[in-house]
């Protein structure tokens, strides 16, 4: 009987780690920039690993070689110099190792120049607002209808017949494959964040501050993230989509969404 | 063991004893009566706090909202992380100091003993204060313990309180740390000079001027926060020439330094019990006073890595990037040194050191995600996500609290003169260990796979890995009640004697168990010190 | 417990207590101090975007060479009653040469109003490079019922612009100087 439920148990895990339900990583996501921060993290991860393998290693080895109840006789020795020295110099060496191509990346991180498209991103309690700079395209984009309808106490509705649950907007951000998007973001009321996972993307939205971040998303899709500043009750509640789309259909977009040249900050 | 205590004290009264009844703990002077009061009250926090943090996971546990409002949720999530931190984690380290510290360094009580006792009856105004709040048009504070404006300014009529109880907080911390510095300084035995001082009393000694030096910076932000909101200053409103990041930068600059206090003295519990259960001397004493004073000097030049994305010039990121893995190199020589402790020891696992030993595996590993975290492009990924959640979780729980816990089973003893039930030690060791990590290592991947942090509800991928962590908090919480029955039951076990343990080190286990009322009226002898350490 | 019979031979705790709550009171202060300091640091460093908020005196000294696009972005906090813009997106300017800029603002409510625009600029390494020679927001601007305004922006990138810089965006944010504490707000 035992022994069943826990064989039916193993095989809900083992279809369940089977499933992207279990992300256990971040993703490598779909930019060149995401994909080396990927590569960081990863190589800090592995360092971590081996320097918990031999640490942990030699304090197993001497719980269990160096035991009372094996009989015993403690050492008596207090310090070593020599051994102190080294155990400050390696890990300072390991950590100039893991110095230098971060902040390769940082540079790298930094470096907004020429961009194809620029989109004033506002944070709003609690949607976010987009404008692109060049076309005359401003929306809001705020948690779509069903997410909205399942998402209040006893809604009665289970969020797993919801398609995307809290993740949808009603209008995400369009961009094109390839092009380098400059994003410019701010905040109206309270500090936001806006983050994507895939495009390794966060930017604080600080009300009477613009900051500035890019990316060249290198693949289509769709790719979701959520506000990572707490901004008060529905911070939980104001998702972000980006969807990276081939050139011709961007334009196609930017045609269909263009509006009659209203450029006005007032927020209504 | 309040109780407990005091009985165990009332039969070994020596000269003149405590007051009866109220009166004896409302004007106690002395250093062992408000030790007790300080870890009684961290106790009942803990359970506060911690049923704070049951609301939230109860909430976690499934996509979909099921017992509170969004709101409602914030609050939890912010009193929780205040009522921890200051009052959980923070008194208990001072109870552990008030108690022991004398007893340590042969001083007969604390140096200025009536500031002692007011410092301590501040803490239950203050949690009274804050506590009040959840009962407040508007509810209780909501936007994170770190009160960020503009949105903290959003906080209903909570807000003036929740000031004035962290004012309260801070005075009370600062006043212990004076304490503290003062008896260290001045009410050294004879014969004990500074570096021959017990770990625990040099790490606190560090931490007591960490309280000291950035305590007032805490008090200076929320005072600025106070007159935006009510004296028609602009110290973080853009409007009027301030700017709100920078009370992001204050409050860090106290924040990061309250990391180490939160940890310095766990450092210094551990760095007791390892050698005595190890029947070897600590390796390497005086680096790891040094480290520790390295890691008290770095957590000042550090704050502005919680910070990474709120727009800092390249320089300002490579800066503190750097000085943060610079933090790597002296918390290392303090894991190898207790390694090296260890190492050829004769090892024996009763519940302090079963606790210890977990303290040096799981802090590790939250010093292994601190490691990531430093790295500024990588930390753009973490921020704010539940990684950082698991991080500093695996330093507070299975580190700071863990260390509390080593530290009470170890002197417990001492203080009430009696062996506490071990194999009920055990339990409470082994279940918490194990929930502590089904709770919070699952966090890892949460935050790895986007899930931010304070969201009372989160998207359908998200929901195996919340229940894992649900189950493992529900059980953490319920485990500690075995703790509370160890507490309860410790004077029903056989007597200890003097040095309760087999190779303890340090005057504290000169004097009887329960240690008397009054312990060295007159310092010890230079013989008695130096035979302690033998 | 009594200070003479245990202490350390010259060691008084009073004075050693007073020494203490001093440096306590001293970081208090200090913790005033940081806001100066940040100030100042913001102006050097540029963090935060902070641009310089009196008038800076700067000669032309134009660098033909290079060619800067000079983007405005236009906020209103907290769904302020403001319509505000600024009458063109973008200009090429010359690093060293002064260039003026107009925004217009209008007032949509039938009561008096004052405003003020707080300025920010990105990216950071440039925000101490865009020199404001004349801006109206350096003072509080004062607009009456249903008032319409243009305003004025005198400005020179300068010359010393960082090589990796080709994009300075310029964004104001209006805000109304009236404080509406979000409680009362609906």
């Amino acid at each position: 009987m035992i022994r069943k439920s826990l064989l039916s148990l193993l095989g809900t895990l083992w279809a369940g780690a089977a499933s992207a339900d279990w992300a256990l990583n971040m993703p490598r996501g779909v930019t060149e920039l995401s994909a080396e921060t990927y590569d960081l993290h990863m190589m800090v991860f592995w360092w971590c690993v081996w320097i918990g393998v031999v640490v942990f290693g030699v304090m197993i080895i001497s719980l269990v070689k160096h035991r009372k109840s094996r009989g015993v006789e403690p050492a008596t020795f207090s310090h070593s110099t020599t051994a102190e020295v080294v155990w400050t110099i390696i890990p300072v060496v390991i950590l100039l190792v893991m110095a230098v191509p971060a902040a390769e990346t940082m540079i790298r991180l930094e470096d907004s120049r020429n961009p194809d498209i620029s989109v004033v991103v506002t944070g709003y309690q609690w949607k976010w607002h987009y404008r692109y700079q060049d076309e005359d395209i401003a929306f809001y984009s705020s948690l779509d209808r069903p997410s909205v309808e399942a998402r209040p106490k006893n809604s009665g509705i289970d969020p797993f017949d919801v398609e995307n649950f809290l993740l949808e907007v009603d209008r995400p951000l369009v961009v094109p494959k390839g092009a380098k998007v400059r994003l410019l973001i701010t905040s109206n009321d309270v500090v936001h964040s806006w983050w994507v996972p895939d495009l390794a993307i966060k930017k604080d939205a600080v009300p009477g501050i613009i900051n500035e971040t890019w990316f060249r998303a290198e693949q289509t899709g769709t790719f979701r993230g959520q506000c990572t500043e707490l901004c008060g009750k529905d911070h939980g509640y104001m998702p972000i989509v980006v969807e990276v789309v081939e050139p011709d259909a961007y334009i196609a977009w930017v045609e269909t969404h263009q509006q009659t040249g209203e450029r006005v900050a007032t927020s209504q | 063991m309040t109780t407990a205590v005091a009985e165990a004290q009332d039969a070994h009264d020596e000269h003149h004893g405590p007051d009866k009844g109220i009166r004896r703990w409302l004007f106690t002077t002395n250093h062992k009566d408000i030790g007790t009061l300080y870890l009684v009250f961290s106790l009942i926090m803990f359970f506060i706090g911690g049923a704070m943090a049951l609301v939230i996971r109860t909430e976690l546990m499934q996509p979909g909202l099921q017992f509170v409002h969004p709101e409602f949720f914030n609050s939890m999530t912010t009193m929780h992380a205040l009522i921890m931190v200051f009052g959980a984690v923070m008194p208990a380290f001072v109870g552990l100091a008030n108690w022991m510290i004398p007893m340590m360094i042969g001083a007969p009580d604390m140096a200025l003993p009536r500031m002692n006792n007011w410092s301590f009856w501040i803490l239950p105004v203050a949690f009274g204060i804050l506590l009040s709040t959840l009962f407040m048009e508007g509810g209780a504070p909501a936007a994170g313990w770190t009160m960020y404006p503009p949105l903290v300014l959003q906080t209903g009529d909570a807000f003036p309180f929740l000031i004035f109880s962290v004012h309260l907080m801070g005075i009370s911390s600062i006043m212990g740390a004076i304490n503290i510095i003062v008896t260290i300084l001045n009410m050294r035995a004879p014969d004990m000079w500074l570096l021959k001082m017990p770990i625990f009393v040099w790490c606190w000694l560090i931490t007591a001027y960490l309280l000291i030096a950035v305590m007032p910076v805490l008090a200076g932000a929320v005072t600025m926060l106070l007159t935006d909101q009510f004296f028609g200053t602009s110290f973080f409103l853009a409007a009027g020439g301030g700017d709100p990041v920078m009370f992001q930068h204050i409050f860090w600059f106290f924040g990061h330094p309250e990391v180490y206090i939160m940890i310095l003295p766990a450092f210094g519990v551990v760095s007791e019990i390892i050698p005595t259960f190890s029947r070897k001397p600590l390796f390497g004493h005086d680096s790891m006073v040094y480290a520790a004073s390295s890691i008290a000097f770095l957590s000042f030049i550090v704050w502005a890595h919680h910070m990474f994305t709120v727009g800092m010039p390249l320089s300002g990121q490579m800066f503190f990037m750097f000085a943060t893995m610079l933090i790597a190199v002296p918390t290392g020589v303090k894991v190898f040194n207790w390694v090296a402790t260890m190492w050829r020891g004769s090892m024996t696992f009763e519940t302090p050191m079963l606790f210890a030993l977990a303290f040096v595996f799981l802090f590790t590993i939250g010093g292994f995600s601190g490691l990531m975290l430093a790295i500024a492009p990588a930390d753009i990924q973490y921020h704010d996500t539940y990684f950082v959640v698991a991080h500093f979780h695996y330093v507070l729980v299975p580190g700071s609290i863990f260390a509390v816990m080593a530290g009470a089973y170890y002197w417990l003893p001492k203080w009430t003169g009696h062996m506490y039930n071990e194999s009920l030690g055990k339990l409470h060791f082994w279940l918490s260990t194990i929930f502590v990590n089904v709770t919070f290592f699952p966090m890892h991947f949460l935050g790895l796979a986007g899930m931010p942090r304070r969201i009372p509800d989160y998207s359908t991928q998200f929901a195996d890995f919340n229940m894992i962590a649900s189950i493992g908090a529900l059980g953490f919480g319920f485990s500690q009640l075995i703790f509370v029955w160890v507490l309860l039951t410790a004077k029903k076990g056989a007597k200890a004697t003097d040095r309760v343990w087999e190779a303890p080190k340090g005057l504290e286990w000169t004097v009887p168990s329960p240690a008397p009322y009054h312990t060295f009226d007159t310092p010890p002898k230079a013989r008695i010190a130096q035979e302690a350490f033998e | 417990m009594s200070d003479s019979t245990n202490n350390r031979p010259g060691n008084d705790n009073r004075s050693l207590t007073r020494k203490l709550l001093l440096l306590a009171a001293a970081m208090f202060g200090f913790g005033y101090l940081l806001v100066p300091l940040y100030d100042v640091f913001c102006e050097i460093t540029g963090f935060g975007g902070r641009t310089n908020s009196v008038a800076e005196i700067s000669r032309e000294d134009p660098d033909f060479s290079r060619s800067i696009r000079v983007e405005f972005v236009t906020t209103v906090n907290e769904y302020a009653p403001w319509e505000f813009v600024a009458d063109r997106d973008s200009m090429e300017v010359t690093p060293g040469k002064m260039y003026y800029a107009t925004f217009t603002a209008r007032n949509l409510t039938e009561d008096k109003k004052v405003a003020q625009a707080v300025p920010s600029v990105a990216p950071i390494s440039a925000s101490g490079h865009f020199k404001k020679i004349e801006c109206f927001c350096f003072t509080n601007q004062e607009f009456q019922a249903n008032e319409e305004r243009a305003m004025p922006l005198q400005f020179i990138v300068d010359p010393d612009l960082p090589e990796f810089v080709d994009t300075i965006t310029l964004q104001y944010t209006f805000y109304d100087t009236v404080r509406v504490s979000a409680n009362d707000g609906s």
